[in-house]
Parts: structure tokens; C-alpha cells; sequence
């Protein structure tokens, strides 16, 4: 049972969907998947479609994550003045950040009593999702759940970011675009975006940077607590 | 052309990070260490900018389509997920905030004691 045209049109009509509505109401935290996911869901429900049979159907879609990780050097590489500018607030920011990230789950993870699978899914979220998919499978947790945790992420950052900023006083625009970029990824990044140039700039390449530090932090980590 | 090259040239940096990532063990995903070698590749020259500029723009731009069937994923996940809810929001909502305030924080500190250093430097220079 496999349909690989309908499932494609269904997966691109219903994103294109909630890309229209995010761009009629200019409201950057109206995230394409409030409106598209909903829609697949509904779709696979009525027509009593297993989830596994969508994701057979649309392993060409799940296949550009690897290149689009990729692609996000070309990314890094247009800031690369901007690296060059500020490379030990950059690379010491986005280190401490991995590490606190990763931590910070551990932590809240025996705290809150959540099983290893949510600990191995959730190290890498906050880090743009296709790059923490990757990591979390490597660790052994589960994408999706991983895919899940990383948007909440995102969403969280975005909304709660600017007062969060506000709160700690943090004046220097690239600081800014770092703490958005490292917390919230691609959604932190739009709503950076809208403070300003050189914030939008910072958080961009905080994503691929974030994305690199924490491949190489998540597995340490684990390795270290496999002592 | 100009898809086509580009296309091939992006393949061909994830195909060299898979390959990698098995050689390392799979230590780091292997689209990771591709990013790495693409950004090395455009630094050095190796590959030109103009060549991977559409796909590459294409892929980033839509990257969130891409990850739409893995999101799927959670109907089958609803049950766990739903189960542990409130301790799942509180462990990401928590950890989110402690990663901004510290990776602002330091940006902002090392940026500062730069700029004393470089000041100071500057003021040296001048005089």
C-alpha cells in the first residue's frame, strides 16, 4: 500500500498550505506544521492510512535532510565575515551552549523521572531538527520524537526569547542573535530576524554552528556517562 | 546545468561524510561532517560558490517540508508522549531558557573583554 504521488502532493499541498497562512497573516510564529500537520493527520485518519505506510510513501521527501544539512555551509560560508569578526565570543558561546544544553536535559530528565528514550531524543534539541534527527538516532532515541521536541523548542525560544533577553539585560546585537540562534534554531532565528540585520545574521549561523557542536558534544556525553 | 552541478556537487559531500562518519564509527552524523567538508571545499576554493547556490538555497529554504514525514511520526508516539507530557514541556521549556541566557551571556562577556583588549590596543597604536 504504497502511493507515492498522492502522499508527495498531500505532504507539499498541506505545507504550502500553512506557508500561504503564515504569509497572509505576516505572523512569523504561525509556523507552517500548525496548519499542515493537522491536515496530513486528518487526511490519514479518515482514509484509515497507517502512519508507516505515509512515511514509506514519502521517503523521498525524509531522503533531502541530508543534503539540506549540507547545504547549510553555504550558509555559514555568506557569514563568514561575521564569523571572522567575533570567532572567540562565537565559538565559546555556541560551546558552552551545546554542552548546556545537553546537560540541562540529563538533568531535567532524572528530575522530572522521563525514560533514557526521551533523554537520548531531547540532547539534541535545540538544534535545527534534521541535524538533531540525525544525532538523536545515532544516540539511539527516536527522530520523531526527537522532530516533536526540537519545533516545541522552537517555539518556545521564539515567543519567550525576547523577554528572556530583555529580563538579562543583553545589549550586544550579535549576543542576541547567538542566544536566539543556540535556544530555538530556525524559529528563533525568524523572530531574531525581526530585532534586527546583525541579529538575524548571528542566530543563522548559530544554527549550523549549534548543529556541529552538539554531533560532536551529544556522543561524548554519552559516552562519558556509559563509564 | 547549473541544478544539475549543483545537485552532484552536494551528493557528493554527503556521500564523503557518510563515508567518514563510517569510518569514524558513526561518532557524528555523516550530513554533519558533509556540511563541514562543503564549508572547506567553498573556503579553499575548491568548489565555487556559484555552482551549489541553487540547490543549496533551495534545500535550506524548504528544509522544513523535509521533515514533515519524521513529524508525522507522532501519531504513533502520541501514547508515550501523552503520558509524560507535563514532565516532557517542563524538561524543554527549562533547558531551552538555561541555553539562551548561558550562550548569550558568554557571547556577551568574551565580547566584551575583547573589546577592552582591543581598545586599549587601539589607543596604543594611535598614540
Amino acid at each position: 500500500m504504497m502511493n507515492v504521488p498522492f502522499m508527495l502532493a498531500l505532504t507539499i499541498g498541506a505545507y504550502l498550505m500553512g506557508v500561504y497562512a503564515r504569509r497572509k497573516t505576516g505572523m512569523a510564529l504561525l509556523h507552517p506544521f500548525i496548519i499542515s500537520i493537522p491536515v496530513v493527520i486528518a487526511v490519514l485518519e479518515m482514509a484509515d492510512i497507517p502512519c508507516v505506510y505515509y512515511q514509506d510513501s514519502t521517503a523521498f521527501i525524509d531522503f533531502l535532510l541530508g543534503p539540506s544539512v549540507v547545504s547549510l555551509a553555504l550558509l555559514l560560508y555568506d557569514h563568514r565575515e561575521t564569523i571572522r569578526k567575533n570567532l572567540a565570543g562565537i565559538l565559546s558561546s555556541i560551546t558552552i551552549g551545546s554542552v548546556v544544553g545537553v546537560v540541562s536535559v540529563w538533568v531535567l530528565c532524572r528530575v522530572f523521572g522521563l525514560d533514557d528514550i526521551f533523554m537520548y531524543s531531547l540532547e539534541p534539541k535545540s538544534v535545527t531538527t534534521p541535524i538533531a534527527m540525525d544525532v538523536a538516532e545515532s544516540a539511539g532515541g527516536n527522530p520523531s520524537l526527537t522532530a516533536v521536541s526540537v519545533i516545541f523548542c522552537g517555539f518556545i525560544g521564539a515567543v519567550i526569547g525576547p523577554f528572556i533577553l530583555r529580563i538579562i539585560r543583553l545589549k550586544s546585537p550579535v549576543a542576541r542573535g547567538i542566544a536566539m540562534g543556540t535556544s530555538a534554531h530556525g524559529l528563533g532565528t525568524a523572530r531574531a530576524i525581526e530585532m534586527g540585520a546583525v541579529e538575524g545574521a548571528a542566530s543563522g549561523l548559530a544554527i549550523a554552528l549549534m548543529g556541529l557542536m552538539t554531533a560532536i558534544v551529544v556522543p561524548l556525553f554519552n559516552l562519558l556517562l556509559a563509564l | 546545468m547549473r541544478v544539475i552541478t549543483g545537485i552532484f556537487v552536494i551528493l557528493a559531500h554527503l556521500v564523503a561524510g557518510n563515508l567518514l562518519s563510517w569510518l569514524i564509527g558513526g561518532f557524528m552524523p555523516g550530513s554533519v561532517i558533509g556540511m563541514v567538508l562543503l564549508y572547506i571545499t567553498l573556503r579553499t576554493g575548491i568548489v565555487k560558490e556559484h555552482w551549489i547556490r541553487v540547490v543549496a538555497v533551495f534545500l535550506t529554504d524548504n528544509m522544513t517540508m523535509f521533515f514533515m514525514p519524521a513529524f508525522i511520526g507522532i501519531m504513533d508516539l502520541w501514547g508515550i508522549i501523552s503520558m509524560n507530557f507535563w514532565a516532557w514541556i517542563a524538561v524543554l521549556v527549562l533547558s531551552t531558557i538555561v541555553v539562551m541566557i548561558s550562550s548569550g551571556y558568554v557571547h556577551d562577556i568574551v565580547e566584551r573583554l575583547l573589546q577592552k583588549k582591543s581598545s586599549q590596543g587601539g589607543r596604543s597604536c594611535r598614540s
